[in-house]
């Protein structure tokens, strides 16, 4: 069964309201991506708003809230992404500095978790630290950090570290940051006593008094984004949450995944990660694994699946097909026509089209692939973008999506899910209107907030103030 | 009251919401939202221009950007100004952090640029020595210099969601600023869209000698702390001289005397309303920043007692004219420095 038709599966008869989940049934998390800087967002829809205004930030905020979500969560950029020398311009551009609209959204909310995607190679651990534990103050008790990681001179073009960093040496950097920013939330005393950090390391020298008394949450949840082999040690080191891709850890790029792939795919890794905690002497609850996922919702399974190639064909528009192109072939093909064939030209390795975004590893044998479906199949260059990208996670009616997010986190594929709308901002309304009320029935997801802190809603305890602190 | 009518150049005033660092406080209220909102909420009450709040790396206190950036959507009106050092910051960032806060004001945005000079301060960091003042100003004349050319890397119709193209933006509007400053440089276009405001507005306490030329080069706004009108006013011509110098338009440099102030009671309030009125005849300023020993009550007797004897007197509008700090000021919004160069390229 491939994942597209997930839809097709018969939704079981609603069943009556309980308060608590049926046996072998887990709780889920959900949380909130704010439509993301790519072209999984779509501009060109009707029901597109401003991805710039802040009551677009404070709709999808207060959905989610409604919604009883974990989180909010917020990416980051700090370059505008190049493509042959010139600015990316096919997709939504521009966004807001996260904290800053963290802080204001925490005005506006009451519960909500505000995750903040921060880089560490860009920023100085006393200073962001610092605005970190301002926002768990300022929010009672609800700011998280997505540790994120960038190691190209491009991005270093606006800093002024600059220069390249190698691409081990980001995650030992990531690591003496989050420990440094950890030394510092923790550094005053129970009393309210600042007490003088020292830190020397390869990376940081940080001496002296922390501005800001230990927050609400003892430190923020930290988050670390990605499924590489440093980054699930880093996570499983230190961090709180992983927000990993879907589905992508069983399948190669450009080859459509199946249902059961993908649910295998998720419970490798969940297993792979979670069996990395004891070794650090935590337990598997204390690392919550929230795939980033998307969903298209239909009356009908047959009515979902028409949404859904709608949205791959607003996603993926002719100029943005050729876009794709390039960056695995990596030189012009502007000449070529999105609804002809694929070049039969081979890829450049070294090519340096595109800057900003993540490097092919491999583009030869990408370009193999895409050829030969295109060939089996038929299909134009648009088509074959369009089927070998931005495939939805979820397809189907309400009861469908929830049936399957409640079995994936039951199969201990996951804890939760990441929710990524392609709308800014009406995108998460009709999943709150008409999926959470499901999962409540189900008893896997709560009905209202039974704590106020970000760490009560995931199960998460407290850091300990390590002793000689208090 | 019928009011009266006004053809005096009312007066700008801004309030400090904190009060002198070493003053005891109540230990948790400076971490606590709920009090600024409420200060805040006061401050426009009594149609202030703007709030002010300080920062520093080197003694207790949450990020002040943070903090007003908190108290924005409960507030219409007030502009808010926090400070933020440009010593151990990343410039892009401060641009960012300064842009969003106008988005998320709609408009209400500035900063007040400083420096952290203390070897305390750099050892927080790590990454370089402590500096002389000179030095320190030089950079943050530079830091707002980029902060302002990253706010007009993107023109104000950027963003044309262009459906036949297929272009979310038109990228000839958007702008690298390739600035080379002394101890950094920054490529950009910035990430942030250009800003409500176009610039929120920048301020510099200009007291010291070496921000001086730096409030004459950037700022919309300078604080002089005086004791005398006469050194206001002496202090508010050497820094609209300085401005013309550098070729700007002096009326677009609001000079504020920058005082500290305690109040005890409603005669105490209207005292300050006579000394202010007075200062103004004598020409000290634009207006008043006012620092109070304690901001909760002295900003009450402020509101209540001070501000309406000012309103009768018609040193101080009644309402808000308009719905961004530039409005209030009675500063324009800034043309687009890169725009006319796309212009005559074209």
């Amino acid at each position: 069964m491939t994942r597209s038709s997930t839809s097709t599966r018969t939704a079981p008869a609603p069943a009556a309201p309980v308060p608590t989940a049926a046996p072998g049934l887990r709780r889920l998390h959900l949380a909130a991506h704010f439509p993301g800087v790519n072209n999984t967002t779509v501009w060109t829809d009707p029901g597109a708003g401003s991805q710039i205004d802040f009551a677009s930030f404070e709709h999808l905020a207060r959905t989610a809230e409604r919604g009883r979500f974990d989180f909010f969560f917020l990416a980051e950029g700090l370059r505008l992404r190049e493509h042959k020398g010139r600015i990316h311009d096919l997709d939504v551009l521009g966004r807001p500095e996260s904290i800053t609209v963290l802080n204001a959204l925490a005005a506006v909310t009451d519960r909500l978790g505000l995750a903040a995607t921060v880089n560490t190679t860009f920023n100085e651990p006393y200073e962001l630290a610092r605005r970190l534990a301002t926002l768990d103050h300022l929010s009672a008790g609800r700011a998280a950090w997505n540790v994120v990681t960038t190691s190209d001179a491009f991005t270093g073009e606006n800093f002024r570290r600059g220069g390249y960093l190698d691409h081990a040496d980001r995650y030992t950097r990531a690591a003496e940051f989050v420990a440094t920013a950890r030394a510092l939330w923790d550094s005053w005393t129970a009393g309210g006593v600042p007490r003088p950090v020292s830190h020397q390391g390869p990376h940081f020298r940080v001496r002296g008094a922390f501005t800001l008394p230990r927050s609400p949450q003892g430190h923020p949840v930290v988050i670390q984004a990605g499924d590489s082999a440093e980054g699930r040690a880093f996570a499983a080191a230190t961090a709180d949450i992983v927000f990993t891709g879907w589905g992508s850890g069983g399948r190669t790029p450009g080859k459509r995944s199946t249902w059961h792939s993908t649910l295998a795919a998720g419970q490798e890794f969940y297993a792979d990660v979670k069996g990395r905690l004891a070794a650090h002497g935590r337990t598997a609850d204390s690392l919550k694994i929230m795939p980033g996922v998307t969903f298209v919702l239909g009356d009908t399974a047959a009515d979902a699946q028409e949404r859904a190639a709608v949205i791959r064909r607003q996603q993926v528009s002719p100029q943005n097909a050729l876009l794709a192109l390039e960056q695995v072939w990596g030189v012009d093909l502007s000449g070529y026509d999105p609804d002809g064939p694929l070049p039969d030209i081979d890829p450049d390795p070294g090519s340096q089209l595109a800057q900003g975004r993540v490097r092919i590893a491999d583009p030869k044998a990408v370009a193999d692939r895409w050829r030969a479906l295109s060939e089996a199949k038929g299909l134009s260059i648009r088509e074959t973008v369009i089927e070998t990208t931005g495939r939805q996670s979820f397809v189907g009616t309400p009861a469908a999506v929830a049936e399957e997010m409640t079995a994936c986190v039951a199969a201990r594929a996951a804890d939760g899910f990441i929710l990524v709308p392609h709308l800014t901002p009406g995108g998460l309304d009709d999943f709150v209107d008409r999926v959470v009320p499901l999962l409540q029935e189900r008893g896997v997801l709560r009905t209202e907030y039974a704590g106020t802190t970000l760490r009560s809603h995931l199960g998460l305890p407290d850091p300990v103030r390590p002793v000689g602190k208090d | 009251m019928p009011q009266p009518p006004c053809s005096l150049r009312p007066l700008h005033l801004a309030f400090a919401l904190d009060g002198p660092p070493r003053r005891a406080r109540r230990a948790t209220e400076v971490y606590d939202p709920e009090h600024y909102v409420r200060l805040a909420r006061l401050a426009e009450r009594g149609t202030l221009d703007f709030v002010t709040l300080g920062d520093s790396f080197a003694r207790p206190g949450p990020d002040a950007l943070a903090v007003l950036a908190r108290v924005a959507p409960r507030t219409g009106r007030v502009g808010l100004v926090p400070a933020v050092t440009t010593t151990h910051t990343e410039p892009f960032h401060v641009s960012t952090a300064v842009n969003t806060l106008d988005w998320v004001s709609r408009g209400r945005a500035g900063w007040t640029v400083e420096v952290s000079g203390t070897p305390a301060e750099a050892r927080l960091f790590g990454r370089r020595e402590a500096a002389p003042a000179d030095a320190l100003w030089r950079e943050a004349g530079e830091v707002a210099d980029v902060a302002a050319r990253l706010w007009d890397s993107w023109e104000d119709d950027a963003e044309i969601r262009d459906t036949a193209t297929g272009r979310f933006v038109d990228r000839d509007k958007l702008h690298h600023v390739d600035f080379r400053g002394t101890s950094f440089s920054v490529r950009g276009p910035s990430i942030t869209p250009r800003p409500p405001q176009g610039r929120p507005v920048v301020a510099v306490d200009a007291t010291a000698r070496p921000a001086r030329q730096v409030a004459a080069a950037h700022a919309d706004v300078a604080f002089v702390r005086v004791e005398d009108p006469a050194t206001a006013a002496a202090a508010r011509a050497d820094l609209r001289e300085r401005a013309r110098a550098l070729g700007r338009d002096p009326d677009r440099l609001l000079v504020l005397a920058s005082l500290p102030v305690e109040l005890y009671c409603s005669g105490d309030a209207v005292g300050l309303a006579d000394l202010l009125g007075d200062w103004h005849a004598d020409g000290a300023g634009d207006g008043f920043h006012l620092r109070p020993a304690d901001p909760a009550r002295d900003l009450a007797l402020l509101v209540d007692g001070t501000v309406p004897v000012l309103q009768h007197r018609c040193l101080l509008r009644r309402f808000y004219p308009g719905a961004t700090l530039r409005e209030h000021l009675g500063l324009p919004r800034p043309a687009n420095r890169y725009a006319p160069a796309r212009k005559v390229s074209s």
